[in-house]
């Protein structure tokens, strides 16, 4: 199910030195897609090729005058279909944005246009992001690399999945929930949801505003500090972006980990995780243990709060934010019944699939009159005590390791039939976006049916380069892909 | 035990999210949330006494820039997104009998 290509910092390094061009490039990364996508389907839109090879030829020029000199110039990059790309169709997935093509590009895909990336196109995802295997995508099943009767993970399934299959070496992602590291997990990709804040969130369409981040997925941990140092940065279009002096993250690709503490979240390794995957994680443990860092279980308190806590806030912004989709300056529209708002209940109705439309309802029903305190602000207290127990931990531990989720993936059509289930299985995910903080999702091991195995590091707020190092000085050791079950890589 | 979702509380709340629900899907919505928030009831077990919600990670303040236009005219853009428009406007069903 794969392509051999190199990885991005080393293509464009190739690009650099004049041994291949760009548009070369982009011909080989369209041909990919053309062998590849009909089974795996992790793109919803493409961009015609008369229109790339303009794009392609624009970038060469800039690299051969010398103004694009970075890690990215040239590489092809995959956009989650949440993220605005001026004059390209951006849906959500959602039968509501089907025809949406937005007059502005967000923030992070300008920041990569600007360092001479090729954006070749928009992958599928859950439908606005909510769900955890692209199952609620309205358009498109992607199928996961590994296995194709298995689903990628989600929300940002079609980005990892495009990653994975090596359609495309880099691709952006969103992460409310996980929707960057258990798709990364389930693919065998390296995925990072950054400390809110650190991306812009301009242009990413909300679905739940205190916890979303733009993130990136590649094939590696270099690849992943190379996309995220490109497009971090402060924003005034975004009034919750940071001031940070230290986005440097690829010099933080260092192989040192000595000294380093890392604790595991005893809660992370109990009841409901697979077999296989307790295995691994600490099979991880002793090659970081090897590599000299210390490594410890301890308790991680108030664990089992996270997921109430993350749906009800979760749904609450997300009922806010997907007002918007009314049937009047863009998207859906329903044949007009009788008035205004006969058409809004319409149009939003046909337009929203079953997973948007409960948590719509949730949100609504958790900030109405009389059930806000009790459901919202208990959320929001619940909230803050995460946070502290987090704060806690690391004045202890420089990271913490864990399970990105607690199974492999699925195969396809059997999550969606419980939707409680699967909220569920976002246990080692969820709490790092109520916290803010930063996390990356690493390959570390194959379960006995032969699918990947994705490990969690977390740090505290701002720690992304201690993330990057360690998550570096881990892949290079372990060398986790190169020991793929037979059949998948070529 | 959670609040008692009734398929009056579901017309309620639909009528709050703008959303049409037919009778199966207002039945579904009713199993659904009441499953939910039997669950969520788990969120009473702690004690948040004298605990401030948390609704910002960071200590932003108020954030000000100046209110200058940075962006280039885009009406044609902006209206070549919307279903139905009518000079240069944006088109809505009757509002006002």
């Amino acid at each position: 199910m794969t392509q051999k290509t190199i990885a991005a910092t080393a293509l464009s390094r190739e690009i650099r030195e004049h041994k291949r061009s760009v548009r070369e490039t982009a011909l080989e990364t369209l041909k990919n897609i053309q062998t590849l996508d009909v089974s795996v389907g992790a793109f919803l839109t493409v961009l015609p090729e008369e229109e790339l090879l303009a794009k392609a030829d624009a970038i060469q020029k800039k690299i051969d005058d010398g103004t694009l000199t970075g890690p990215l110039a040239g590489v092809p990059v995959a956009v989650k279909d949440n993220i605005c790309t001026k004059n390209l169709r951006t849906t959500c997935a959602s039968k509501i944005l089907e025809t949406f093509v937005p007059p502005y590009s967000a923030t992070a895909v300008e920041q990569l246009e600007a360092a001479g990336a090729l954006i070749v196109g928009k992958t599928n995802m859950d439908e606005f992001a909510m769900g955890s295997t692209t199952e609620t995508s309205a358009f498109l099943q992607t199928r996961n690399p590994w296995n194709l009767e298995h689903v990628p993970g989600g929300s940002s399934g079609g980005s990892c999945a495009a990653v994975a299959a090596k359609e495309v070496p880099l691709a952006l992602g969103s992460d409310t929930g996980g929707s960057i590291r258990q798709p990364s997990a389930f693919c065998g990709v390296t995925g990072i949801k950054p400390t809110y804040g650190t991306v812009s969130r301009y242009g990413l369409i909300a679905y739940a505003s205190s916890l979303d981040q733009i993130g990136p997925v590649a094939q590696n941990v270099s690849d992943c500090a190379a996309l995220l140092e490109a497009i971090a940065g402060h924003d005034p279009k975004d009034a919750t972006s940071l001031q940070r002096q230290d986005c440097q993250f690829s010099a933080a690709c260092v192989q040192d980990v000595k000294g380093m503490k890392i604790g595991i979240p005893e809660a992370y390794l109990q009841e409901g995780l697979d077999e296989d995957i307790r295995e691994a994680i600490l099979k991880a443990a002793d090659t970081f243990r090897a590599l000299g860092a210390q490594v410890e279980t301890f308790p991680l308190p108030l664990t089992e709060y996270a997921i109430p806590a993350y749906y009800l806030i979760a749904s609450a912004e997300a009922s806010s934010n997907l007002a918007r989709f009314d049937g009047v300056k863009y998207g859906y529209r329903a044949p007009e019944g009788e008035g205004l708002h006969e058409m809004y209940k319409r149009s939003r109705s046909q337009g929203f699939g079953p997973e948007v439309k409960r948590r719509i309802m949730l949100g609504s029903f958790v900030l109405s009159a009389g059930y806000y305190d009790a459901y919202y602000l208990k959320a929001l207290r619940t909230r803050a005590l995460i946070r502290e127990s987090y704060t806690k931990a690391f004045r202890t531990y420089d990271l913490l390791l864990a399970p990105a989720y607690p199974t492999t993936a699925p195969k396809l059509g059997v999550s969606l039939e419980d939707p409680l289930k699967m909220y569920l299985g976002d246990i080692h995910t969820v709490s790092v976006n109520l916290a803010g903080l930063p996390a990356i999702s690493v390959p570390c091991g194959f379960d006995r049916q032969g699918l990947p195995i994705g490990m969690q590091l977390i740090g505290d707020a701002f720690a992304e380069k201690t993330l990057i190092r360690a998550a570096y000085t881990f892949e290079q050791a372990a060398d986790v892909l190169a020991a793929a079950p037979a059949g998948k890589e070529d | 035990m959670a609040e008692t979702i009734t398929l009056e509380t579901i017309d309620y709340v639909s009528i709050l999210a703008k959303l049409k629900l037919t009778p199966e899907e207002t039945e579904q919505a009713r199993g659904d949330m009441q499953k939910l928030l039997d669950y969520v009831e788990k969120l009473n077990e702690l004690d948040t006494d004298g605990v401030e919600p948390m609704t910002h990670l960071f200590p932003y303040g108020n954030v000000f820039r100046e209110d200058t236009v940075t962006n280039q005219e885009a009406r044609t853009e902006m209206l070549a997104n919307a279903p139905k428009t009518k000079d240069g406007q944006y088109l809505v069903p009757k509002t006002i009998e």
